[in-house]
């Protein structure tokens, strides 16, 4: 791989042991992959704030010791906690402490602490074609295929080395000829009022990710007037079911305004049809949860925006949450901060609703809480849950989530492509 | 009988193990729990089995960006995979061994193999590989 002077001085160490340990891992993956060179990314996202592993921790304070220091505009994932009201969520002090170390060796970098999975709905937000290096699945195929920024999927620690030098190796999906689609799917029986419930664009995306596995697909048939937080939840959906950074929504995502931009002229490799009987099966095998039983109705994966909370409150109509339910939403320090200046927080206290800031549903301390089953409106919550938690899974949209919360028990509506 | 595979190295690096097979793509995290290495998805066909120290082939990655890290986790509790065979490596699933051996100094060979020769791979079966030189022997 060719590398400038200075950045073979970095591997000399000349510019300190982080960023000479940092280079050498990227340049190692980018010969991995057949990188020709380094390229400079404006913006990086690290996914390894959130405590899962002592190896993320010892990582991360060795990088501070030996000086690494973030060089570009860094954003931080979620943490395992809520670094405010962990009080209230229970984590077990050794769990806060973990955190802790955790914040101060990022922030110690110089990251900024916007502890959220969805750094493209609040102030970091690249622009259409800008070079970044992102982590965390969901934010990754958001920011390539909904925005149209370009990141490869960068792995845990991995974003930590690109924030440390401002640099990663030149392949991928930061090269024009990588982001060609290569599969078509195309919606069959799926049009129209099937779409006016929402939770079929997980599901979609959940489909999608099974379909294209590590490959880019372009699907047909997706309306235009489609919301961003449906796109969110498409997005996790699929980067949690495939390897997908990045897919192409014909008509709707930026490099696919036609069929003929997102496959470069070319002829799709593969034409795969998703029939409404197949979203029906994607949803049947999301469920894990048996009867009518639920403890735990958690949103926000990723990250509760703030049309979702004004949604929220409006389908809770002032009732309250049942008392055999706990019923919470994750979001970010930096929506929280617009939901507590709405009036909304209020709203969703009175009815029983607890808000958390920095941490996830999939890291719930179930430790203190006698949970065994979550439902959800989230594809990739439900997708991880069983894995990630122990506790047994349902999934529907808002609604469904609203009204299995204020009946205590599973409520489903009857979504049109069953 | 011996059968000699010859494949593309990704990560360098030799070892010797059991193999263990599957034909679905792995999200290390939410798929193995990295206290134990054992599958933990249970939508998983490895549901409940063991992945430490064995050669684990599998098709691709999939899913979280905290792959990489599990893997990390898993070398320093000596529960990872003694090598990794895959059709085709993505970015984060390499990034894993990668560190591993940039911060640990331990080596988990990555090596990929065309369709035809990870279709003879067996769970069961007893492999060598040497990724450096690119060939995976298998020892029935």
């Amino acid at each position: 791989m060719y590398l400038t002077d200075q950045e073979k001085r970095i591997l000399d160490g000349r510019h300190g042991e982080a960023r000479r340990m940092a280079l050498s891992i990227l340049v190692d993956l980018g010969e991995l992959f057949g990188a020709e060179e380094m390229m400079a990314v404006s913006q990086v996202h690290i996914d390894s704030s959130v405590y899962m592993v002592d190896a993320g921790i010892e990582f991360a304070q060795r990088m501070v010791e030996l000086g690494g220091r973030v060089a570009v505009p860094t954003s931080l994932n979620i943490s395992a906690v809520d670094f405010e009201r962990w009080k209230e969520y229970r984590v077990s002090a050794a769990l806060l402490e973990k955190s802790r170390s955790l914040e101060r060796a990022y922030l110690e970098m110089g990251a900024a602490p916007t502890w959220t999975c969805a750094p493209y709905q609040q102030g970091m937000i690249p622009r259409f074609g800008e070079q970044i290096a992102w982590g965390e699945s969901n934010a990754i195929a958001f920011a390539n295929s909904v925005i149209g920024a370009r990141t490869n999927r960068y792995g845990d620690l991995v974003d930590v080395c690109a924030a440390i030098v401002g640099r990663v190796p030149r392949f991928g999906l930061h090269l024009s000829e990588n982001r060609k689609a290569e599969v078509l799917i195309r919606l069959k029986g799926i049009s129209g009022e099937m779409f006016c419930d929402r939770s079929i664009y997980p599901l979609l995306g959940f489909l999608l990710g099974e379909i294209a596995g590590d490959r880019i697909a372009a699907m047909e048939g997706i309306p235009r007037d489609v919301d961003v937080d449906s796109l969110k939840g498409f997005s996790a959906a699929a980067a949690s079911s495939g390897a997908v950074g990045l897919f192409h929504l014909i008509g709707v995502t930026p490099e696919a305004q036609t069929s003929e931009m997102c496959f470069q002229g070319a002829k799709p490799a593969e034409v795969v049809e998703i029939t409404a009987g197949m979203v029906q099966d994607a949803e049947e095998r999301l469920w894990t949860a048996r009867g009518e039983r639920v403890d735990l109705v958690a949103l926000g994966c990723p990250h509760f925006s703030f049309m979702e909370f004004r949604e929220l409150a409006r389908l809770v109509g002032g009732r309250r949450i049942h008392p055999s339910v706990v019923f919470w939403v994750f979001t970010s320090r930096t929506v929280y901060g617009w939901v507590r200046g709405s009036g909304l927080l209020e709203d969703l206290g009175r009815a029983g609703i607890g808000v958390f800031t920095d941490g996830c549903p999939l890291q719930i301390p179930t430790d203190s809480w006698n949970f065994r089953v979550m439902m959800t409106n989230s594809a990739k919550s439900a997708n991880y849950c069983y894995s990630q938690t122990g506790l047994d899974v349902a999934y529907g949209n808002l609604e469904d989530c609203v009204e299995t919360a204020v009946h205590g028990r599973i409520r489903r509506g009857r979504p049109k492509w069953r | 009988m011996e059968m000699r595979l010859r494949g593309y190295r990704v990560v360098s690096g030799r070892a010797r193990g059991e193999v263990i097979v599957t034909s679905q793509p792995i999200s290390f995290w939410g798929g193995v729990d990295p206290a134990t290495g054992r599958v933990n998805d249970p939508r998983h066909e490895l549901f409940g089995q063991s992945i430490a120290g064995r050669v684990l082939a599998f098709p691709f990655g999939k899913g979280s960006s905290t792959t990489s890290l599990i893997i990390l986790e898993l070398t320093r509790v000596g529960k990872a995979p003694a090598a990794i065979v895959n059709l085709r490596t993505e970015p984060i699933l390499a990034a894993g061994p990668l560190v591993s051996r940039h911060f640990y100094g331990r080596e988990i060979p990555v090596m990929t193999l065309d369709p035809e020769d990870f279709g003879k791979l067996r769970t069961g079966q007893h492999a060598e590989i040497d990724a450096d030189a690119s060939v995976l022997t298998i020892k029935d």
